[in-house]
Formats: C-alpha cells, structure tokens, sequence
C-alpha cells in the first residue's frame, strides 16, 4: 500500500519531506537570526524533544508508558561528565560515547526486569528504576559529586582534525546534526519490519506473540534503544550546561517527557518535539508572571488535553508523519 | 540489640501509617482500575489542611476530622471532573490524568502554604521508657488509631449497605448496575474514601516529620510498591505489606543511612515483580 501511495503524484510522502525541509531550514538559520536568549530556548527544545522522541519508542509505538527517562537521560549526563573529567584532554566524542555507554548499561538493566512487566507495573517498575538510580547518585558522594553534581569544562568541536572551541550558534548546529540524525534514524528503525512488530504489539500483544515473535525480546531491544537516544539528548544536556546534576536522574524529568509526548502527539515522532516547545513556550510566558506556580495552568491545560485531546497537538497529522 | 527493638517499634508504627495510604490506593484501584498518581498528594493537602485547622482551633481531632472531609470533598470533585471522563479508556490515561493532578496539587499547595514546613504539635504528649529508651507515646496511638480507621473501612466494606455495593461493583460492575446499584455514584464515593483515609494519614503522620508541600511523591511511591508487593487491590495484602516493608527499611536503617534505606523497599518491589508479579500476601492463584 505504501508502494502506490508513493507512486501517486501528490503522495503523502512527498508533502512530508517538504515540510521537513522547511522546518530544518527555519532550525538552521534560527542561531543566526535570534536573539541569544531565544537561541538557546530553542536548543534547549531540541534537546527535550530528543528526550521525549526517544520516549515515544515506548509510548507511541510500542505502547509502554515509561515514567523512569531521567534514569537514561541522567546516566548520559554523568557519563559525559566521566569522560570529560577523567580524560585528558577531553574529547566531546569521548564524552558522547561514555554517556552512551553510561545510559546503555542501566538500559540493558532495566529492560531486562521491566519488560517482565505490562501497562501500569511498567510504568510503576520504571519509575521505581529511576528512583534507585537517583538515590544511588545523590547518595554516593564521592563519585558523582552527590547533590552539587559534577562541573567541567566545555569540550571543544572537534571533527576530523578540525576543531575550535563550541560558540552557542556551533552548539545549535551540532545539536541539529544529532538530532536530525537520532531522528532519522528512529524514523527508519520504526517503519523497518522491527518497527512493525513494536506497533502490532502496542495493538495487541497476545496476538503477536501467537503469530510467533518473541514480544519480550522485541521490548527489551525497544527500552534499549529508547534508552540510548534518552542518553543522547543527556550528553548534549551536560556538554551545553557543563554540569551534571541529579535533580536531572529525579522523577520531575520523567513526569515531563512524559508531559511532552502526550501535549505533541504520541506514536509521530516530531510531536514530542512539538510537545516539548509547547511546554517551554507555555512554561516561559507563564513563569514571568506566575514564577514557579506556572505548573498550576499548565497541569490544567495538560489534563484537560488528556481528556480531550488524547491525540495531542500534531495527533491529526499522525498518519501523514508516519508516511 | 536496644536499636533493633527501637526499629521494630519505628517499623510497625511507619508501617501502620503506610498501610493506611495504602488501603485508600488499593480500595481506588481495586474498585476502578485506576493508579491514582495524586494520592500522596491528598494526603500532603490533607496534612496541610489539618496545619491549618489545628492552628485556628488549636484541637487536633477536630484537624483530622475536618482534613478527611474536606480533602474528600476535593476527591469526590477529581474525580467527577477528571476521572469520569476517562472511564472506560486505556487504564494508562488515568495515570496520566491523575499525574497532572497531582502536579497542580502540588503547586496549588507551594502557593497557598509556601515552601516552609509546617509542623503539626502531637495531641498526646509524654514518652515511655521501654528498656531504659524513650519512646514518645504519640507514635503508639498513631499506630493504634491508624489500626481502628483500617478496621472501621473494613467492617464498613463488609457489613455496610454502602460496602456491599462497592463490594458487588468490585466483582462485576455490569451487573451491579442491572441490580441498580448506581456505579458511577459508588466510583465517586470510592474516591473520596480513599482520598479522606490519604488525608487522615497525612495529619497522623505530620507530627512525626513535619508537612512540606513535596512529601507527597514520596508516599505516592511507597504506597505504590506496597500495594504491588501486597497485591493489586487487596486490602489485607497491602496491609501486612506496609508492615513488612516498613520493618525492612526499619532495619535497613541501622546498617546504611536512611535516604539509602529506601533502596531495600525498591528491591523487595523489583523481586515481587519479577517473581510473584501477584503479590507476596495473597493466595497463589489456581
């Protein structure tokens, strides 16, 4: 069916890459025509949207609520951190594989006895994951710093024998490169026949297994790579801040990722991007006036999108960005 | 050997409050298939209401008591408001909903009552010696009152009219309805039970720690582990669970700091999980 419809000359497709063009376009030019403070809000959406894409895995495809992401995304901050302050001189692709590694192993970790577990013990053994991890780093001071985290020093750009020192426009660009790719990439991953099987199991489970996948093999390489990308958006996190701390391993992370794939859109991929620049935006216009009670209207406008509005902001283009 | 008996008591009188958290979590999702994620947030509002009640009127039953009706109130109006929408949807919106309230409550709570902890003065005073420690009496009649509340809930679900037909919605809320018991009426009703035990739990507990507007996720986490590790919406398992808990982190206490304790509680959870995903206090089912 996907054959004939990109086939036809006004496929769904083709609209699809336009709009992606013009919305990459728009990414790289914002660093140069923005305001500083709005350059990096708008670095800071990529990062958070990577997070929350890489949550979608499992919430939109694979029908998993995962409540336990600061765990990934906090193990990718410190293992950035583990990297830059432990080798000399410090390398930011040593520093992305570290945290890779860092949100990898707790991935394997979890997925391994989370998986066991459906809809709410799921979310409940993530979430209770999470908070093992997080008084663990709190906890053990003299490695991760305990509640002051980890500083250190920027890395600087380096590729292919080329390098210089990250200015906030480079940081924007190489962020884009990293999420464009990540994106990409889960793009592919989920319209591959793997990504199939994740969908047919968020449909119905039982059926799948009887048709003969092995579904827990299937949802423990989904938490992984869920894991790893939430990794990702921490290294990036950690290399644009210079620190890790563990507020970013605690629940309040996870409660917004999950925030920004139900306001975006879950199971589209750009709605978590989407999701979390709804948040950022309302979060900034409100908290100039209501400082941190902020979250009061936002919870509302959250809830009442739950009730209402399950599909989310980019829920109706669902079809068109799955094309 | 005297800290162990002290952890003991600790551990049956934290337990008793937690299983009374818990009693209210797993009577909602017994009855409604619903995780409440604001229930630790009712019983913060609950204990803040009490603060309140207790410094106008100075009488610390009148706290509870007006704490249990107001926050049932506030229950019964979630629910109407949030949760009736969403019934018969995905059991995984009703977390979602219910994470949204509790963000709000927990914000509504900072800008009414501001970050400071407000302390809750124990209405019975005095300690006992119990092998030349001292132990303050209120703890005891905490665990004791927690006990009586735990009891009347259950006498009330088993001889009370109202009980039965929670009870009969319980079992099969299709015929319950055909039998005219009015369910979504006993869904509302449900709700402010276990929002009124969250409250009365957090008002027994603020002498103990104080009340601060974040001490709700942590009892939203513990009383979630031990309602898994008792066994989704039985009453009797959640209870001996909080006990069993308690005890454990009781212990665990003595050996590491108390902020790693927790982490004992996480792996008894985690082993429940993974090997008797049904609970650890209930009948192995056929």
């Amino acid at each position: 069916m996907t054959a004939t419809l990109a086939a036809s000359p006004r496929s769904p497709a083709r609209g699809y890459w336009i709009g992606f063009a013009v919305v990459v376009a728009l990414l790289l030019i914002a660093p140069l025509v923005l305001p500083p403070f709005w350059q990096r809000f708008v670095t800071e959406i990529l990062i958070w949207g990577l997070l929350a894409m890489s949550s979608d895995i499992l919430i939109g495809y694979t029908g998993m609520v995962s409540f336990g992401h600061s765990a990934f995304f906090g193990l990718g901050m410190y293992g950035a951190a583990a990297a830059l302050l432990t080798i000399k001189p410090p390398s930011l692709w040593l520093a992305i594989l570290y945290g890779l590694v860092g949100a990898g192993a707790i991935a394997v970790f979890v997925a391994y006895f989370a998986t066991r577990l459906r809809d709410i013990y799921f979310a409940i053994s993530t979430l209770v994951f999470s908070q093992i991890f997080y008084v663990i780093i709190f906890t053990w001071t003299e490695v991760t710093g305990g509640e002051n985290g980890l500083t250190f020093r920027q890395p600087a750009l380096s590729i292919l024998g080329w390098s210089d020192r990250f200015t906030p426009t480079t940081f924007h660009w190489f962020a884009l490169a990293v999420v464009l790719v990540s994106y990409l990439l889960v793009r592919r991953i989920t319209r591959s026949p793997f990504g199939m099987v994740l969908q047919s199991i968020r449909e119905n489970e039982p059926r799948t297994r009887a048709i003969g996948y092995h579904v827990e093999r299937y949802k423990i390489v989904a938490v992984m790579l869920s894991g790893l990308f939430a990794g990702l958006a921490g290294v990036l996190y950690a290399i644009q801040n210079k620190f890790a701390a563990p507020d970013f391993v605690f629940f309040v992370v996870s409660g917004e990722v999950v925030i920004f794939n139900v306001m975006g859109g879950m199971g589209t991929l750009v709605g978590p991007f989407a999701g979390a620049a709804f948040f950022l935006l309302l979060r900034e216009g409100l908290s100039r006036f209501l400082t941190e009670y902020y979250l009061i209207p936002v919870g509302i406008i959250f809830i009442i999108m739950v009730i209402f509005l399950p599909q989310g902001l980019l829920g109706f283009l669902r079809r068109r960005l799955n094309a | 050997m005297d800290q162990i008996l002290i952890q003991t008591l600790h551990g049956l009188v934290n337990g008793m409050v937690l299983a009374m958290v818990a009693s209210g979590l797993t009577l909602i999702f017994g009855i409604m298939d619903i995780v409440n994620f604001a229930h630790g947030d009712l019983l913060m509002l609950g204990a803040f209401v009490g603060a309140s009640v207790l410094g106008v009127t100075g009488n610390y039953w009148l706290a509870l008591l007006a704490a249990a009706v107001v926050i049932a109130v506030l229950g019964a109006a979630l629910q109407v408001t949030t949760l009736r929408p969403l019934i018969g949807r995905d059991p995984l919106t009703t977390i979602l909903a219910t994470f949204g309230v509790s963000l709000v409550l927990q914000k509504y709570a900072l800008w009414q009552w501001g970050p400071s902890v407000r302390q809750i003065s124990e209405p019975v005073r005095g300690d006992f010696t119990l092998f030349h420690l001292q132990y303050p009496w209120y703890r005891i009649v905490t665990a004791i009152l927690a006990g009586l509340i735990i009891a009347a809930l259950w006498l009330f679900l088993k001889y009370g009219k109202f009980g039965i037909w929670i009870r009969a919605t319980t079992q099969d809320r299709v015929m319950a309805q055909a039998m005219g018991i009015p369910v979504p009426l006993v869904y509302t009703a449900v709700f402010a039970i276990g929002s009124a035990m969250a409250a009365a739990s957090g008002v027994l507990f603020g002498p103990f720690a104080g009340v601060t507007q974040t001490m709700g996720f942590d009892f939203t986490l513990r009383a979630f582990i031990v309602v898994v590790v008792g066994g989704m919406g039985n009453l009797g398992g959640s209870i001996l669970a909080s006990i069993f808990v308690s005890l454990l982190e009781a212990y665990a206490a003595i050996v590491v700091s108390p902020a790693q304790a927790v982490i004992v509680s996480f792996i008894v959870l985690v082993l429940t999980m993974l090997f008797r995903p049904t609970g650890l206090f209930v009948p192995t089912p056929k």
